[in-house]
């Protein structure tokens, strides 16, 4: 079964054209990720699967619906890339607001908090935070809402080593659980983390494979290379 | 495979939901208490201005008969004051929610826009009507503003004023890019029509066709309230009209806003 399916995918910003015709799956209940170059798209994919994206052409469906349909407003949460929260309420405040908007009361909004590591600082000042902090009372934000999608654009920018590995054991749970991530990031490191992956460049869809099997194919145990391999072979096939 | 995980049921989410209007009124407020400055500016600063322009004409004679300038011209500021505060604050707030990502990402949630705008019309509504509650009292205790109706519908008409201000703040908005637009936004929106609203000049003493536009800005008819209730003991049939009208104004304005909060965007 499919959370999302996006199927010739056209969108243009500006007079250029970012995204040309993509189509694919990601499964439910695995954690896929969008890899590719700052510039290739994932933002604007994962904008397009939220559904506060204008396309041209093509479909996305997900869950079933058409994606920005209303009743997909409280099965889907998306964290965008710079932390979207308000810097003059307290870390709780602002997933208690969240947590409102989804129907969901202040316990909840005390796990979200917790899962993302800032229990200690829940009386804090947004403004008062990291960068890295503030992205993660972002990413709790979306939690709260315990969607049934998740889509995360760069969640684990800047963050310590062992935050990010903590973060990526909460994202597999969460999989475990059934619920559908899709995580972007440009840190090919990241992207043996993830069940399946999306190679995005200059808005074309260069792999969508597993990690293991991107290593076949780019007959390299290093992903980076791998992802350098693929790349050089279509070009040697285009030219 | 755990595909089989039913989705729970919650409601669809494109209709107003009076909880999460509140939420957001609620939230609005909260940030309000986080700005201390902010409240002492907004609770203190009309009542320090009234009490300026209390002084200004505290030794100019009045003509015998006619009600003092103070009185006409203070009881006038209730009504404005609020409406410009509130336009300011309002767009403001408003410009943050679209430059920081968070007004996309309320979007992308079961938030109806309307929840969200009136929200803020709330938010900022029980604000003003502190802040009127406050500035009438020191006007007519410590600067002896005489008013010959009830005070507690200046107090009425003070907050209608604000939700306006309030709505065409959300409104303005959308046309601002920056900060720096949006309070520029202020002389452009509320500059004329204090000049026209009848205070400096009656309306009926204006050119034609500055009447004709005096009388579709909607604080003309929250200044012809005010002067209703400074006039006569009981309220007036023409007061409740003017009130009828400046809230219809916000209520459009707030229509509009709406309009321009769109989920797709380029």
């Amino acid at each position: 079964m499919d959370a999302v399916t996006v199927t010739d995918l056209v969108v243009d910003r500006g007079r250029r054209q970012v995204l040309n015709g993509l189509s694919f799956a990601v499964p439910v209940g695995q954690v896929t990720g969008l890899l590719g170059p700052s510039g290739s798209g994932k933002t604007t994919l994962m904008r397009a699967v939220v559904g506060v994206q204008q396309v041209r052409s093509g479909e996305v469906t997900v869950l079933g619906r058409p994606a920005g349909s209303p009743d997909l407003r409280s099965r889907v949460g998306y964290v965008t890339q710079a932390p979207s929260v308000y810097e003059d309420l307290t870390v709780r405040e602002n997933v208690r607001y969240f947590a409102s908007l989804y129907g969901m009361r202040s316990p909840e909004a005390e796990v979200a908090i917790a899962d993302v590591g800032l229990s200690d600082g829940a009386g804090q000042l947004v403004r008062d935070l990291s960068g890295g902090q503030r992205g993660r009372v972002s990413l709790a934000c979306a939690l709260v809402g315990c969607p049934e999608v998740l889509v995360l654009d760069e969640p684990t920018v800047g963050l310590d080593p062992v935050l990010r590995v903590e973060l990526w054991g909460r994202f597999h749970a969460l999989a475990a659980a059934g619920r559908t991530l899709i995580v972007s990031s440009h840190v090919m490191e990241e992207a043996g983390r993830c069940d399946r992956l999306l190679l995005l460049r200059d808005g074309d869809l260069i792999a969508d494979s597993t990690p293991t099997q991107l290593r076949a194919d780019g007959r390299s145990e290093d992903l980076e290379e791998a992802f350098l391999n693929l790349i050089r072979a279509r070009e040697d096939v285009a030219a | 495979m755990t595909a089989t995980t039913t989705p729970p049921v919650r409601a669809a989410a494109t209709h107003l939901s009076p909880r999460l209007t509140a939420a957001t009124a609620a939230r609005v407020l909260r940030q309000l208490r986080h700005d201390r400055r902010t409240i002492a500016m907004m609770l203190v600063l009309p009542s320090v201005l009234l009490g300026l322009l209390y002084l200004l004409w505290k030794d100019v004679p009045t003509l015998p008969g006619q009600p003092s300038i103070f009185d006409r011209v203070g009881l006038t500021m209730l009504g404005i004051f609020p409406f410009v505060v509130m336009f300011l604050v309002t767009s403001i707030a408003m410009l943050r929610e679209r430059t920081s990502g968070t007004l996309e990402r309320l979007l992308t949630t079961p938030l109806a826009r309307l929840d969200l705008l009136l929200g803020y019309g709330l938010a900022f509504g029980l604000a003003a009507a502190l802040q009127a509650v406050i500035t009438v009292t020191v006007a007519t205790t410590v600067y002896g503003l005489d008013v010959t109706g009830s005070v507690s519908l200046v107090v009425l008409i003070a907050v209608v004023d604000a939700v306006l201000g309030v709505a065409l703040g959300l409104l303005a908005s959308a046309f601002a890019r920056s900060e720096f637009q949006a309070v520029q936004f202020m002389p452009v929106v509320v500059l004329p029509q204090f000049f026209l609203c009848g205070l400096l000049v009656p309306v009926d003493q204006m050119a034609g066709w500055l009447q004709a536009i005096s009388h579709v800005l909607p604080l003309t008819y929250a200044v012809e309230a005010l002067q209703e209730v400074g006039r006569s003991a009981a309220a007036t049939g023409t007061m409740w009209t003017d009130v009828a009208i400046v809230a219809g104004a916000a209520l459009l304005a707030l229509a509009l806003a709406a309009a321009t909060l769109r989920r797709r965007t380029s």
